[in-house]
């Protein structure tokens, strides 16, 4: 209510503000839906008028609160904290209240200026070119994706969200024994999930996520990084119950496709799809194998690049689904389904001409890398697979320009660019 | 303008026809391409599931061999890009730990060096805008796409996540696809999975889910009018392309929408026979923009 109300405020008594904002006006185009009215979603364009720096969030409550209190946004604190007002503006999505009114406006007629539709992922780019600012684009906001609406913008996270966060089991299991006291961990080991702790359960990243599109079963981005808030847990007796839980699910950590959008989406640096594939990380070092041949997959690659410098498609496809069949292993059923199902593929393949090369029809065929390079990359897998070291830019920063006193010292340093601020 | 350049695994496997497209357009436009034949592959974010360390010291590697030739790096695919970048990110970001992946690199005589203002690796697409620029591609263009309908598959790994991939300095990376093929003549088809996923790094397991992704992006392209697709990312290719009969068994609808790689679209700009572009290659057939194009069946 009080930003809503702050330009009307002003413009009545504007000789005592000293610094006035000046206001700009805006359209914004809304998603509605009312299911009681009978009708289907529609789309309604209004106008306000706002501070650039103030957020989309105060757009939508000045116009709920001047023109039409039909209008339904799910809020709270204004402050990226709570959580409750996640929505997707010019398709990315993300919180109301943490996107400048001003930057949404230069988002949308950027992306307008060429063909690109306005509704695609992208998200405001805040050193946009000034002269893309005098556009008439509207801005556009929907409820999140992924989730049923309830009406407007506000969406029924239930289904997708909260039940997804109860299936990873979402607390501590300890070892049964309370202590006396409280239980002494070492501060290093709760660094690592310090990122995940930051969650703020606003659905942002579920409704980001591709592969939820195309499986709505999937546990999706929000409660796997959940997962792995527990699984990195040092106090947690049940890690690798977890691990193999989430792994031998078919719509667990390796139904997740790395697109990045879950990154983009996260209004406090989570990086859900990181901690998917922390917990893909841990799952491969417990050897965990997995009928979704998530694993195998994994070791494959990593062994044939070892042997060969690049990859042997035809080895890893085959490893994949059925692993030491030149050798040991009976390939589980599952694995032979899989295979069996890529036979019209390699059909097909050799036929126009795209697998027809010994290396490519007999796998294991292809060439290692010249000279003695091959033997250089296995010696650095020797050195890598001896340390396993994993930076966390989340934690550490990116701290060099600091460090190096003869960088650049007009540019201030960039050691913000992860968020932290989880505390 | 001379480049080192990464083609990449998939390049030289099952899509030889983008390593080949390449070549050729390269020539054409005058870039010289200095091949790293050396390096290893990129690890397409599986080898960092694996082990973090080992994908940024592979990369790592091959950053070390591409400046020891004083040479920017180019690379043809969308997820050795993003791999590539994200590896480079850790590896700017902390002195101390630049200092640990180069000592397993000492052993071949290579360093990573930081450069202050930024060492670029940039996919073709991001070399086409940025440096060889739009205005001389124009000059370029002997057969304007002459309104061909194309639309845009970028691929994840090229355009999120924002903050590691130069959207700072360079803010329209995410709409440089449609100017290109309005700089060809080509006219661009706007729909809803041009910054999608195409699902291929889960086709192995999960394939209904990942084919889904693909059948579902072709299909909204054809729904739009699309006469064909170009993608800067040969393993989106694989699922656009290769699985695209798979694919169009999960969502229950013909599909048969040629899939190009950019050198190839470029390449029929100027003036490449459908045929020296690979175009033959494909799994979804190619002829009728080649027909439209050239007049000739390819």
């Amino acid at each position: 209510m009080a930003e809503a109300e702050t330009s009307t405020a002003v413009s009545e008594n504007g000789a005592a503000a000293a610094p006035v904002a000046e206001t700009e006006q805006y359209t914004l185009k809304v998603r509605r839906f009312s299911p009681e009215s009978g009708q289907g979603p529609y789309w309604q364009e209004f106008d306000v008028e706002l501070d650039p720096t103030l957020s989309v969030l105060d757009a939508l409550l000045q116009f709920k609160d001047r023109e039409d209190g039909s209008l339904s946004v799910r809020c709270s604190c204004r402050a990226a904290i709570c959580g409750s007002c996640g929505v997707k503006i010019n398709g990315q999505s993300t919180l109301a209240c943490l996107t400048q009114i001003g930057e949404a406006h230069e988002f949308a007629n950027r992306a307008a200026g060429t063909s690109g539709s306005p509704d695609a992922p992208k998200e405001a780019v805040a050193e946009s070119s000034p002269a893309l600012t005098s556009g008439s684009e509207p801005i556009v906001v929907e409820p999140m994706g992924n989730m049923p609406v309830i009406k407007d913008l506000v969406t029924d996270m239930e289904s997708t969200h909260w039940k997804k966060m109860r299936r990873v089991t979402p607390w501590l299991l300890d070892d049964g024994d309370p202590p006396e006291r409280e239980r002494i961990v070492p501060p290093d080991s709760m660094v690592d999930i310090t990122q995940t702790i930051a969650c703020i359960q606003c659905g942002a990243c579920v409704s980001s996520c591709l592969s939820m599109e195309a499986d709505p079963d999937f546990i999706g981005p929000a409660a796997l990084a959940k997962a792995y808030r527990f699984v990195g847990d040092p106090r947690d007796v049940e890690s690798k119950e977890r691990l193999y839980d989430l792994a031998q699910d078919p719509h667990g950590i390796y139904d997740c496709t790395h697109c990045f959008a879950c990154i983009d989406a996260c209004p406090k640096g989570v990086a859900p799809m990181d901690q998917i594939m922390r917990l893909r990380r841990l799952a491969g070092e417990q050897e965990i194998v997995d009928r979704n041949n998530g694993h195998n997959h994994e070791a494959a690659f990593v062994k044939i690049i070892e042997k060969k410098g690049t990859l042997d498609e035809s080895l890893l496809l085959q490893e994949s689904y059925a692993p030491g069949v030149k050798g040991k292993l009976i390939p589980k059923p599952s694995a032979i389904k899989g295979l069996l199902g890529s036979i019209p593929t390699a059909v097909r393949g050799i036929r126009s001409g795209k697998m027809r090369s010994l290396p490519k029809l007999i796998p294991g065929v292809h060439h290692k890398l010249p000279g003695d390079s091959q033997e250089h990359v296995k010696r650095i897998f020797g050195h890598a697979e001896e340390h396993r070291t994993e930076l966390n830019l989340y934690i550490t920063g990116e701290e060099d320009e600091l460090a190096e006193p003869d960088e650049d010292k007009t540019s201030p340093p960039e050691a913000s660019r992860e968020p932290k601020e989880n505390q | 303008m001379k480049l080192a350049y990464w083609p990449g695994c998939v390049s030289r496997g099952f899509t030889t026809e983008l390593h080949g497209s390449t070549a050729l357009v390269a020539e054409r436009l005058g870039i010289e391409l200095v091949t790293l034949d050396r390096a290893s592959c990129c690890g397409a974010g599986v080898i960092a599931e694996h082990n973090q360390e080992l994908a940024d010291t592979l990369n790592a590697r091959t950053f070390a061999l591409a400046q020891q030739t004083g040479l920017g790096m180019m690379n043809i695919c969308s997820t050795c890009q993003g791999a590539q970048s994200e590896c480079q990110q850790r590896l700017d970001a902390d002195s101390a730990y630049r200092a640990h992946i180069n000592e397993a690199l000492s052993d071949e005589g290579i360093e990573y060096v930081k450069d202050k203002n930024g060492w670029e690796n940039k996919n073709f697409l991001w070399v086409l805008v940025e440096d060889y620029g739009l205005d001389k591609l124009k000059a370029k263009v002997t057969r304007p796409l002459g309104g061909l309908r194309v639309g845009p598959f970028y691929g994840c790994y090229i355009v999120r996540p924002k903050h590691r991939l130069g959207y700072e300095k360079y803010p329209e990376r995410d709409l440089y696809l449609e100017q290109v093929i309005e700089a060809l003549g080509g006219e661009v088809v706007d729909y809803d999975g041009a910054r999608k996923c195409c699902g291929f790094p889960i086709v192995t397991m999960n394939r209904d889910t990942s084919l889904r992704q693909a059948g579902t992006h072709i299909g909204d392209a054809l729904d739009q009018g699309a006469d064909c697709l170009v993608t800067p990312c040969p393993l989106c290719h694989l699922n656009l392309d290769m699985q695209q009969p798979e694919a169009a068994k999960l969502v229950n609808r013909d599909l048969g929408l040629a899939v190009l790689h950019l050198p190839q679209l470029v390449g029929l700009a100027l003036g490449a026979a459908p045929k020296e572009l690979g175009m033959n290659r494909h799994i979804a057939s190619t002829d009728w923009v080649g027909e439209r194009l050239t007049g000739v069946p390819a």
